[in-house]
């Protein structure tokens, strides 16, 4: 019998059967039940046979035992698995390994040991019999009622509120100021973005050099079907790099000019496009390119961009395509930008124009 | 001797020393240049029977001279390392349409794959099977690698080099499991759906680094214990989802139930 059930019949036996069973059965009559009552205590097999009750006795002394075998193998192997001596890579890795396994397994066996004893200690060998604990009434009396509620309009007409409105006014100014000061100390969370979101390193003759091995690169060194990864250079001498990197990385990518549009092929330089590495949906790196469809591939919400298409949005929830960097030669052959990019990189923001 | 001397005078002798000496002559230079004269021989034989192969199990969807149909593309210009790569992995002779060709027990013995290649090479210049200095992992540095592996390769391949999913039941494959040379030819031909990173803008030594990046990471133990095929959440979430849960029901179940 489970504390649930009990709880119930001694709801009814509080006398409120009557009223439940009225109030559930509207529009039918009403039907008195008499209280079946508990039913009757069925015996487990420990309590009737004192073989089952010492083999239950000894069930749970084996899982404290597990218990205290897990917490040696965790002690042993924390002393024994020695990472010294093992200066190689690989034979050190294995020894982490080894101490993980063993020392993970020892804690489980620890803790899952006390507490399978305990339950299975609980439920064969403690006392299960039904107790019957009657509910009370939560209700005070009504004097006691009638006494707290003389004692708040007397201490209301003492305090006067209502005869001192200047009193009340300047209260009610005080608090609501009050949490002022903390909505303004939002403002020092964190620096303004000011245009840092619609700008990049990128300029009109600014080089493309491969990330992250460096070094400029030629519009011959990309053949058909060719990617490269790319930053522009100089960027680790700015002031913030790793911000800089996050918004000026872009793809080079070498197709057929035949199968470029129009509008790809403005800032194209012989089939060679750069594109924003920065999904405008929220702000991945898209550089899953599939040579064959030319298509670019977000890894986090599967937006994929057409680059012969001016990477135009073919499918995912991105709503803009990838800006292009337009690109040309300089003097020496090196591929540099012909301008910046014309709109902000990556995903929308409040102020984007 | 009195013999010899006697018919010197011989009207045949003149011919029979022009021929004699032509023969000796012939004779020490193939001797000199043995190496170039088999070499030039061996790699028309090569060709020759690299056709026949060809004809045999390429020309049906490639064309009769691999000048590529609708659905196959031409075989010209794409090189040894491309021929090696392909046939090498069993990804071709296709054995049917679909959005992928994938890895496969490779059909045709090693003699065979590299005459194909050979004959492929024939048909007009293009990347070359890179040879055992260019693919030695203990020569690169695989910190170095797994750089240049993360921003270049990680996006398709995983980190850990355990492959994932592309568009329309495309994918890029694992990279366990994968020989250095075919690690290499894949980088520099762009197999199928991936890019092509030629020696210009990925130079051999960077290759190299990702190849030992590669056989480093295969070799290396799972720190955490079970790796659970290293792909990342997924899987890790799929074990804590399945059967950590399965457990804890379990459990609770067991908490619930009454002793008999």
């Amino acid at each position: 019998m489970s504390d649930g059930n009990e709880t119930m019949s001694t709801h009814d036996d509080a006398g409120h059967a009557t009223e439940v069973a009225t109030t559930e059965s509207a529009g039918q009559p009403a039907a008195r039940f008499d209280n079946p009552g508990l039913p009757e205590h069925q015996h487990r097999v420990t309590d009737v046979d004192p073989k089952a009750a010492k083999r239950a006795e000894r069930q749970v002394a084996l899982m404290f035992l597990l218990s205290v075998v897990g917490t040696l193998i965790v002690l042993v192997t924390y002393f024994s698995v020695k990472y010294e001596g093992h200066n190689d890579l690989m034979s050190r890795l294995t020894q982490v390994q080894h101490s993980t396994v063993l020392m993970g397994l020892g804690m489980f066996l620890a803790l899952f040991g006390i507490g399978a004893g305990a339950v299975h200690w609980a439920k064969t060998l403690m006392p299960d019999d039904e107790r019957v604990e009657y509910r009370h009434l939560q209700r005070s009396s009504e004097e006691d009622r009638a006494a707290a509620v003389g004692i708040l309009r007397e201490g209301a007409e003492e305090v006067g509120l209502g005869r001192r409105p200047l009193i009340r006014n300047t209260l009610i100014g005080a608090l609501a100021l009050f949490p002022l000061p903390a909505v303004v100390l939002l403002r020092d969370t964190g620096p303004m973005p000011g245009r840092d979101l619609e700008t990049t390193v990128w300029k009109q003759g600014t080089r493309l050099v491969k990330d992250p091995e460096g070094g400029a690169v030629k519009a011959s060194d990309l053949t058909l079907g060719s990617i490269v990864h790319i930053m522009p250079e100089g960027i680790e001498k700015t002031a913030d790099p790793a911000a800089e990197r996050a918004k000026a990385a872009v793809l080079l990518v070498r197709l057929d000019p035949a199968d470029l549009n129009e509008e790809s092929k403005k800032g194209a330089y012989e089939g060679i496009v750069a594109y924003s590495k920065i999904c405008t949906h929220l702000g991945c790196p898209v550089a899953l390119y599939e040579q064959r469809t030319h298509h670019l591939l977000c890894p986090c919400h599967q937006s994929t961009f057409d680059l012969t298409d001016n990477c135009r949005v073919v499918f995912g929830p991105a709503k803009r395509p990838l800006p292009q960097l337009p690109i040309t030669v300089d003097d020496e052959g090196y591929l540099v930008a012909a301008a910046g990019f014309n709109q902000p990189v990556g995903p929308s923001f409040w102020e984007r124009a | 001797m009195t013999a010899l001397a006697s018919r010197r005078r011989h009207p045949m002798a003149r011919a029979v020393l022009l021929v004699l000496g032509l023969v000796v002559t012939g004779l020490a230079y193939a001797a000199a240049e043995p190496g170039r004269a088999n070499a030039a021989q061996a790699a028309a034989d090569d060709v020759s029977a690299g056709r026949q192969v060809f004809i045999a199990n390429c020309a049906t969807c490639h064309g009769t001279n691999g000048e590529g149909r609708a659905n196959a593309p031409s075989l010209i210009g794409v090189g040894a390392a491309a021929v090696d790569f392909q046939v090498g992995t069993g990804r071709m002779p296709l054995q049917s349409s679909g959005p992928q060709a994938p890895k496969n027990p490779v059909k045709l013995s090693p003699d065979k794959i590299s005459q194909l290649a050979a004959y492929v090479a024939s048909l007009g210049p293009g990347a070359a099977v890179p040879d055992a200095e260019e693919i030695d992992a203990t020569k690169g540095d695989p910190a170095r690698g797994a750089d240049i592996f993360r921003t270049n390769c990680a996006m398709c391949h995983n980190s850990a080099g355990k492959g994932g999913a592309l568009t329309r039941g495309k994918y890029a494959p694992p990279l366990t499991g994968v020989t250095p040379a075919h690690m290499f030819e894949a980088m520099e031909t762009g197999p199928q759906s991936m890019p092509v990173f030629n020696d210009q803008t990925l130079d051999p030594q960077s290759k190299r680094d990702i190849i030992s990046f590669l056989t480093t990471i295969e070799k290396q133990p799972s720190p955490g214990g079970l790796s659970l095929g290293g792909i990342g959440p997924v899987s890790e979430g799929l074990v804590a989802w399945l059967i950590g849960l399965a457990l804890l029901v379990g459990c609770a179940v067991w908490l619930g139930a009454k002793a008999s």
